[in-house]
């Protein structure tokens, strides 16, 4: 662990590049980075302090930015109505479908969340208020709670700076909150757990809807910023996608989802020209990461730290 | 002694972090029957899976029919001529009774025939049929003893055959024990029943901390009963 | 009646694929999501045969899940097995990686719009009530005579017993002498074989494409949930099921019968969780 004062600069020094980096860097792209930031966060409150993989999460990130279109373009009301309906939306098909999924431990519930997620892409193909392969297109940037205006990228960018730290301190707070360690309780041992008198069920439940719900605020978020809804981020291969972010970060860790969810936004960017071999890039990562380093880039740093600082301490295995 | 068929030196294994043998050493010679006594937890079973192969990290030396087989992977061991009945006996419910019977392949010819095993537990017979965790206690016991003597392997280790069996059964494995070595089968026995192994065995080995402390041949038991009573705690 | 033909038809490849990943996940531990990737590599390879080399659907038919197999008996040998001791869902992350090395590269090759593979029984057959293309009832009973194979030789053979007995006790059964990791090996050849084969058979059928299997594997996820993944039998019945209620769902209500499948998961989940044919874990 590092001493408080290193932290504080640490802290410091992340936060003054993230207020000054929409001058340096593109803002757009920085704003998508902070999205999917967000939701690999959000993904990684569930497997990492639930011990549930869920690999259905595009549907709440995808179906809150057809909410948030939908509200904000079709019904026309203000953007804050927007976030809320994709909150409370996202957070609405995570309690059903959690509900069921959670009957079913381990690999099935990874199993059945990507089951659920692949019948709401399905509907999204055929549900009118998508706008099937097109999407929702067009979504205007209108002032958030009348004044804010959005439309200027700067002014947004600090807009969803402050949305992801919402988020992120939420997680933060619900990860070290007595609900969290409950959490933590039931995903090392769930019998242990229950013969406590604790229901685990209900905590898992409420992990999960949490986490769609955070999920939701990253996909309308998103929906606000790039103006528009598509298929792709309801589809499989976003589910897989977030995998991905959390698992280059480091799976269980705090940071490593944010990380991990710059360095896969990053690569896009870059890789984009390649068309389909980014599918073949991403499939190599996942290959390398499972067999080499499964502590992800944060969980690999922090073991090489220790064992450069403290050498005999016992390296734990993240989320194994 | 005869022939030497066995012989472990300066064994020793571990499961994660936990050493559990810290230089077992005895000998087992050709047409034997040894056992293994001591307490619970001293390392008897591990002995026997290390000896298999089937434990995580072992150092030392095993020696079968003179050649090493630290090192080797459990089927390259078992081919060599060595059968395990396990004290939780592995009887697969997914298979019936004959099914497990004929689950371990010939590794050497000079097996025993169905026929002979089902001659030896005619309950087997009967029951062929079932699954193979529908049988009661003592007969899922005849079973992991049956399956292992169609292979050939001239070298038997059974820990604890009498585990939780009632005395009449108990009785009848010590008589089966007893066929198997005049049959002319080697038998490394683990026993916590001190009554039942002293019935059958030639030679004793007791063992303490992960170590083997005693021998004691079955003539000379009567002579260090009081010792033997203070390892055993009984 | 048509529909609940063509329902039978998907029902074939539910059953083979299913039961080829119920077969690896017993032995393995592992949810082969390349299931998918494999199905579709099936198609290509006898798509590929045909094109350069002239070989014929009926030798592709044992040549393509022989090569596909081949491949898969390579990843689990390279990649596979140095995960066996980790939680399931690396495994899950793991072969979700390869798919999409595998279809990506296909894609990236041959782009993603499909080619057509002739079928090679043209004609239709009059079963009384209807007329049904003659090749797609071959591949209905084609399935059926490679599933019931395929149940036989792990419910009443040597080698079937091993495969069951590793299962439960994969180390007693190396004790005995088996050479399990060969066992295996062998058991993820022959459940991505089980695989190609189901590919081959869908060519003549759907378009030979780079994204064949990617939906595929997911509608099979939900069906191996349905059934459980503990009994051979129960995924053949679960998957021949399955394309049934999908056949009638598209007379009755064309529009819910892409999603019928997820419905009839939650119902079950609802009702029985292990599924139908499984125990809980």
């Amino acid at each position: 662990m590092m001493k408080d004062s290193q932290r504080t600069l640490v802290i410091a020094i992340v936060a003054a590049l993230a207020l000054a980096a929409p001058w340096v860097a593109y803002p757009v792209f920085l704003m998508t980075a902070l999205c999917f930031a967000l939701f690999a966060c959000a993904f990684n409150l569930l497997l990492g302090y639930a011990g549930l993989m869920s690999f259905g999460h595009a549907m709440f990130f995808g179906m809150a930015g057809y909410f948030y279109g939908h509200v904000v373009k079709t019904w026309n009301l203000p953007p804050e109505l927007g976030l809320i309906a994709g909150v409370a939306g996202a957070a609405a098909i995570g309690l059903v479908t959690g509900a069921l999924a959670i009957r079913r431990q381990g690999i099935y519930f990874a199993m059945i969340t990507l089951a659920f997620a692949q019948m709401v892409y399905f509907f999204c193909v055929q549900a009118p208020f998508t706008g099937g392969e097109d999407g929702l297109q067009g979504i205007p940037r209108k002032p958030l709670l009348g004044i804010i205006p959005t439309h200027d990228d700067h002014v947004l960018y600090y807009v969803v700076l402050a949305i992801f730290l919402f988020g992120f301190g939420t997680i933060y707070r619900i990860i070290h909150s007595p609900f969290g360690q409950v959490l933590k309780a039931i995903r090392d041992n769930e019998q242990r757990a229950v013969s406590l008198g604790y229901e685990a069920d209900r905590y898992k439940l409420l992990a999960f809807v949490l986490s769609a719900a955070l999920a939701g605020l990253a996909g309308a978020t998103k929906a606000m910023v790039l103006q528009f809804a598509t298929l792709t981020d309801v589809s499989a291969a976003m589910s897989g996608e977030v995998v991905l972010m959390a698992l280059v970060g480091g799976l269980g860790t705090i940071t490593g989802p944010v990380i991990g969810a710059f360095i896969l936004v990053t690569m896009q960017n870059y890789l984009a020209s390649f068309g389909e071999f980014v599918l073949v890039i991403q499939g190599v990562i996942f290959v390398v990461i499972v067999i080499a380093f499964r502590r992800g880039l944060v969980g690999e740093l922090s073991a090489l730290w220790r064992a450069r600082f403290q050498p005999r301490s016992t390296e734990p295995e993240t989320a194994d | 002694m005869a022939e030497i068929l066995l012989k472990v030196a300066g064994l020793h294994a571990w499961y994660g972090e936990s050493h559990i043998l810290h230089g077992v050493d005895f000998q087992v010679g050709r047409g034997e029957l040894v056992t293994l006594l001591g307490r619970n937890g001293v390392g008897k079973t591990t002995t026997l899976r290390s000896i298999m192969g089937i434990v995580e990290k072992r150092t030392g030396s095993i020696a079968f029919a003179g050649r090493e087989t630290v090192g080797q992977p459990s089927d390259t061991i078992a081919r060599q001529g060595l059968a395990y009945c396990p004290e939780e006996r592995g009887i697969f419910s997914s298979l019936n009774v004959e099914e497990n019977l004929l689950l371990p392949p010939v590794v050497k010819p000079g097996g025993m025939s169905v026929d002979e095993i089902y001659r030896l537990f005619p309950n087997l017979l009967e029951r062929r049929r079932s699954q193979g965790t529908k049988l009661s206690g003592g007969e899922q016991q005849m079973l992991a003893i049956g399956r292992i003597l169609r292979t050939g392997a001239n070298l038997l280790l059974l820990d604890e055959p009498t585990e939780g069996l009632a005395p009449v059964i108990v009785q009848r494995i010590g008589d089966i024990i007893s066929e198997l070595k005049d049959r002319g089968f080697t038998i490394l026995l683990v026993e916590q029943n001190f009554h039942f192994a002293a019935r059958v065995a030639d030679r004793h080995y007791v063992m303490e901390d992960g170590k083997v402390v005693d021998m004691i041949a079955a003539a000379e038991v009567e002579q260090n009963r009081a010792k033997l009573q203070a390892y055993l705690g009984v | 009646m048509a529909q609940v033909a063509i329902g039978l038809v998907n029902g074939a490849f539910y059953a083979m694929l299913s039961l080829g990943l119920a077969v690896i996940f017993g032995m393995l531990n592992v949810i082969n999501f390349t299931h998918g990737a494999q199905f579709m590599m099936g198609a290509f390879a006898a798509w590929l045969l045909l094109g350069h080399l002239d070989v014929p659907f009926w030798a592709s038919l044992i040549l393509s899940p022989l090569l596909v197999g081949l491949f898969g008996v390579i990843l689990e040998r390279l990649l596979l097995k140095r995960i066996y001791h980790l939680d399931h869902l690396y495994g899950f992350l793991l072969t979700f990686g390869l798919a999409l090395i595998i279809e990506g590269l296909a894609q990236w090759k041959w782009g993603s719009s499909g080619a057509p593979y002739p079928a090679p029984i043209t004609g239709g057959t009059n079963l009384g009530f209807m007329i049904m293309p003659t090749y797609r009832l071959f591949v209905v009973v084609a399935a059926l005579v490679v599933c019931l194979a395929t149940w036989y030789g792990i419910e009443r053979t040597r080698l079937g017993a091993y495969l069951r007995a590793a299962t439960e006790n994969p180390t007693l059964v190396r004790a005995f002498g088996i050479n399990v990791p060969r066992l295996i090996t062998l058991t993820y050849g022959l459940g991505v074989a089980l695989a190609a084969l189901a590919g081959v058979l869908a060519a003549p059928i759907q378009q030979v494409s780079a994204l064949m299997g990617t939906n595929l594997v997911l509608v099979v996820f939900a069906v191996v949930v349905i059934g459980g993944m503990g009994s051979i039998m129960g995924s053949i019945v679960t998957g021949f099921g399955l394309g049934l209620i999908e056949g009638l769902t598209k007379v009755y209500y064309p529009p819910a019968s892409n999603t019928v499948i997820f419905v009839v998961m939650a119902l079950v989940l609802l009702v029985k969780p292990a599924g139908l044919f499984g125990q809980k874990r």
